[in-house]
């Protein structure tokens, strides 16, 4: 690798790059995010380099590349230039594709995705739509690099909006222009990302950190692993930026622990970025020094919160702190620290490079750009999706989701991961911003979107946050530490029908409680899913006070039997039942022994003809 | 256990104790578990209080003061795999390892744990075997895995 020292280096390695490029026909691209690497695309990786090899194609080339969303669809694999996206490919595939698709120019049907309502078949990745309502700037180029090659970020122009900042911008006007654009923090909070930057720049103290938070602790919610992981130099050359602007001279990557991939991908990044001299001591010949490390995570929820995660990154228990100092004045190790989230710092170099005119005429008025979210739980298409700000959730969630995932209608969105809250399907024309969200009780948080059915009980589903809060919580402040505790007993009374009327009232005040006396962000926001559950599906509350779960997932509350319509007497159900509390004939209707069952769900997971019913 | 090797890893940090949580990984990563002995020898080089150490220690999950099985199975439990059945895995795998989450069998076999999220939230409910991730799980195929391993045979990943 060659050391750039001045801008003219950086252009003419682009053009190095570019040249080298031109001598492939074909490009290959398998995806490697997580998703797909759960369904084997190493192996197929594997297998096209193999193939690749013992029938001497030429003028191929191979990427592994970073998440390119749609993981549900998994393993992807994309042909340039004839934008040719096969999903769903298994090994025994490759071949097909190099000697059908690339020798002959045949698509192989069903490698294609297929849309299950029109039973149209798209070949082209544009036109899928999943695809096609979204607008991905900050994830477009995960599908065309390679997360751990240098080379395949600088072809596509990386790296030139550090090297504008630096040489053509004050540190003073890149801070106007992030607080022109309107960009505000993608962590979940919302703070105007350039305010926060002046605030740190202008903290007294000649040693300054900037943070990369990438602990993504909310559950249901993986765009900022899937972006350091696909596109690792996209965040170094954001923090390059920030820690010009703000005067930083070290920086920390805080990665959580449960993202092995991530961790690596951006270990090895740092380390080229040092290597080309873009990281370290005079970068690009100026008097700018900067140099980043990884810092990873335990597994503790609450390191999300700025206060917490530096107490870890300092080597200590991550309890947060009162926030009446704050982090930019005086944060790691005492310095003035400037942290924000890894999707805040992918928008940069975009902001940099087209100007905040044009960032800012994407969204609505007090929300700008994009956001991406996870779009996950009961829906069709489940996987990453960036948006601009101000698209309604029933965009989301039914023309780019698909709907319902087992036909069973929709009933919610939760957003905002534990923070948030779930809105119900009547509020689906709500536009998706900071402010909107919170209005109805939710909001943005990270970008988790979990869509749930009929199929899905928000009592459990209450039950499930306040418990993943009770355990998270580090247990400093008291309200956070014992409400939690108190509202976790009183719903899983009601989960279990040992619920009474007052429980309801009790759960709304202790909440309150909660939220207005807690230390810090997480025991603050902590009551925010029962009381917005307990706003809209109050009725569903009240049936399990009468010893009922309609959505039929409490178990004490539900019991199983066998439809006598459906079932044609396979006897699949007697067999797999681990208890075996399911008799009968073969050909003849089976029956459930109410004693015996112990409610697992095992016969309802194996009938082919929904004879199981559940009330 | 190799006194050698916790001083490696040690010494790789520069008896920094502000990098204590990156030696505590490295220890783990390399015995599964952090060893008694060993939270003694950071205690000493780092010149830290023991019990200090063991805050930290069991502050953060993701370490664990009990030795793990031969193959270690997570289950995740964030909020997508909870709504699509996530629990319902939990359940499966704790009657037949008859083990709860944290535990190790007593034959060393399998060591059970559950986690808030892996991020792999669009293939959900998942699974991760031996740091091998496993999406669109049923209690059927999770106990099919199970004993497989049981008996010594290895899967590898991919659409089934």
């Amino acid at each position: 690798m060659r050391k750039i020292k001045s801008l003219s280096d950086l252009e003419k390695w682009r053009k190095d790059i570019l040249r080298k490029q031109d001598e492939f026909e074909t490009i290959i691209s398998v995806c490697g995010g997580t998703g797909c690497h759960a369904y084997g695309c190493k192996n197929i990786k594997d297998r096209f380099i193999k193939t690749i090899k013992e029938n001497g194609y030429q003028k191929i080339k191979l990427r592994f590349t970073g998440c390119r969303g749609f993981c549900e669809r998994g393993p992807i694999v994309t042909i340039q230039p004839q934008e040719i996206f096969y999903q769903r490919v298994k090994e025994k595939d490759v071949p097909l594709i190099l000697s059908e698709t690339i020798k002959k120019g045949k698509i192989l049907e069903h490698l294609l995705y297929e849309d299950s309502m029109t039973k149209s078949r798209f070949i082209s990745e544009k036109d899928i739509p999943f695809y096609k309502a979204q607008k991905r700037l900050i994830l477009a180029n995960n599908g065309l690099i390679e997360p751990t090659k240098i080379e395949d970020y600088i072809m596509l122009g990386g790296y030139q909006s550090f090297s504008k900042a630096l040489f053509e911008m004050e540190p003073q006007q890149i801070i106007d222009e992030v607080k022109a654009s309107g960009l505000r923090g993608r962590g979940g909070a919302g703070f105007p990302t350039g305010k926060k930057w002046e605030e740190c720049r202008n903290a007294t103290g000649k040693l300054k950190y900037i943070i990369c938070n990438c602990d993504e602790g909310d559950p249901g919610a993986y765009m900022d692993r899937s972006l350091l992981e696909g596109n690792p130099h996209s965040i170094l050359e954001g923090m390059l930026i920030g820690a010009y602007a703000i005067g930083g001279r070290y920086g920390y990557i805080y990665v959580r622990h449960e993202y092995p991939l991530a961790c690596k991908n951006a270990e090895i990044a740092i380390k080229q970025a040092r290597k080309a001299g873009l990281l370290g001591d005079n970068i690009l010949g100026t008097d700018f020094s900067f140099d980043v490390e990884i810092a990873k995570g335990g597994g503790a929820f609450v390191c999300g919160e700025s206060t917490a995660l530096i107490a870890s990154i300092e080597g200590r228990a991550g309890e947060p702190r009162s926030k009446q100092i704050h982090a930019v004045e005086d944060g790691l190790w005492g310095k003035p620290t400037n942290i924000n989230n890894v999707e805040t710092w992918a928008n940069i170099p975009l902001i940099i490079k087209n100007g905040s005119k044009w960032f800012s005429s994407i969204g609505t008025e007090k929300s700008k750009g994009t956001k991406i979210f996870s779009l996950v739980g009961k829906v069709k298409n489940t996987g990453l999706v960036e948006v601009p700000m101000g698209i309604t959730l029933k965009e989301i969630i039914f023309d780019i989701g698909g709907g319902p995932k087992d036909g069973k209608p929709i009933k919610a969105v939760q957003t905002g991961g534990p923070s948030g809250g779930c809105i119900p399907v009547s509020l689906f024309n709500l536009p998706v911003d900071f402010d909107s969200l919170k209005e109805v009780g939710s909001m943005m948080g990270s970008g988790g979107m979990i869509v749930m059915d009929e199929g899905t009980c928000m009592v459990d589903v209450a039950k499930y946050f306040i418990h993943f809060l009770e355990e998270e919580s580090c247990g400093k402040c008291l309200p956070c530490r014992e409400g939690l505790k108190r509202m976790s007993q009183i719903l899983e009374n009601l989960t279990e029908g040992k619920g009474d009327e007052e429980s309801l009232y009790l759960l709304e005040e202790l909440g309150q409680v909660v939220a207005d006396t807690s230390l810090c962000g997480l025991g603050k926001t902590a009551p925010n899913p029962v009381l917005s559950a307990l706003k809209y599906f109050r009725p569903e509350f009240e049936a399990h006070l009468d010893k009922r779960c309609p959505a039929g997932v409490c178990i004490p509350l539900i019991h199983y039997s066998i439809s006598e319509t459906n079932c044609i007497g396979c006897g699949a159900c007697a067999k797999i039942c681990p208890t075996k509390a399911i008799e009968g004939e073969k050909k003849e209707v089976y029956h459930i022994i109410s004693e015996l069952c112990i409610k697992c769900g095992s016969c309802r997971e194996i009938c082919k003809n929904d004879a199981i019913i559940v009330n | 256990m190799d006194i050698v090797n916790v001083n490696k890893i040690i010494e790789k940090y520069q008896e920094k104790r502000t990098a204590l949580i990156s030696i505590l990984h490295d220890i783990q990563d390399r015995y599964q578990f952090l060893p008694e002995e060993a939270l003694k020898i950071i205690a000493s080089r780092l010149r830290m209080n023991l019990n200090e150490i063991y805050g930290v220690a069991t502050f953060y999950k993701s370490f664990s003061l009990i030795p793990k099985g031969k193959h270690s199975i997570t289950i995740c439990l964030g909020t997508a795999c909870h709504v699509r059945g996530g629990p319902k895995i939990l359940r499966e795998i704790r009657s037949l390892l008859k083990i709860k989450p944290g535990e190790t069998t007593p034959d060393r076999k399998f060591s059970l744990n559950t986690v808030n999220c892996l991020g792999v939230c669009a293939i959900g409910p998942v699974m991760m075997i031996d740091g091998k991730f496993y999406g669109d799980m049923s209690p059927l195929k999770a106990k099919r895995m199970i004993e497989k391993l049981s008996k010594n045979t290895k899967k590898s990943g991919g659409r089934s």
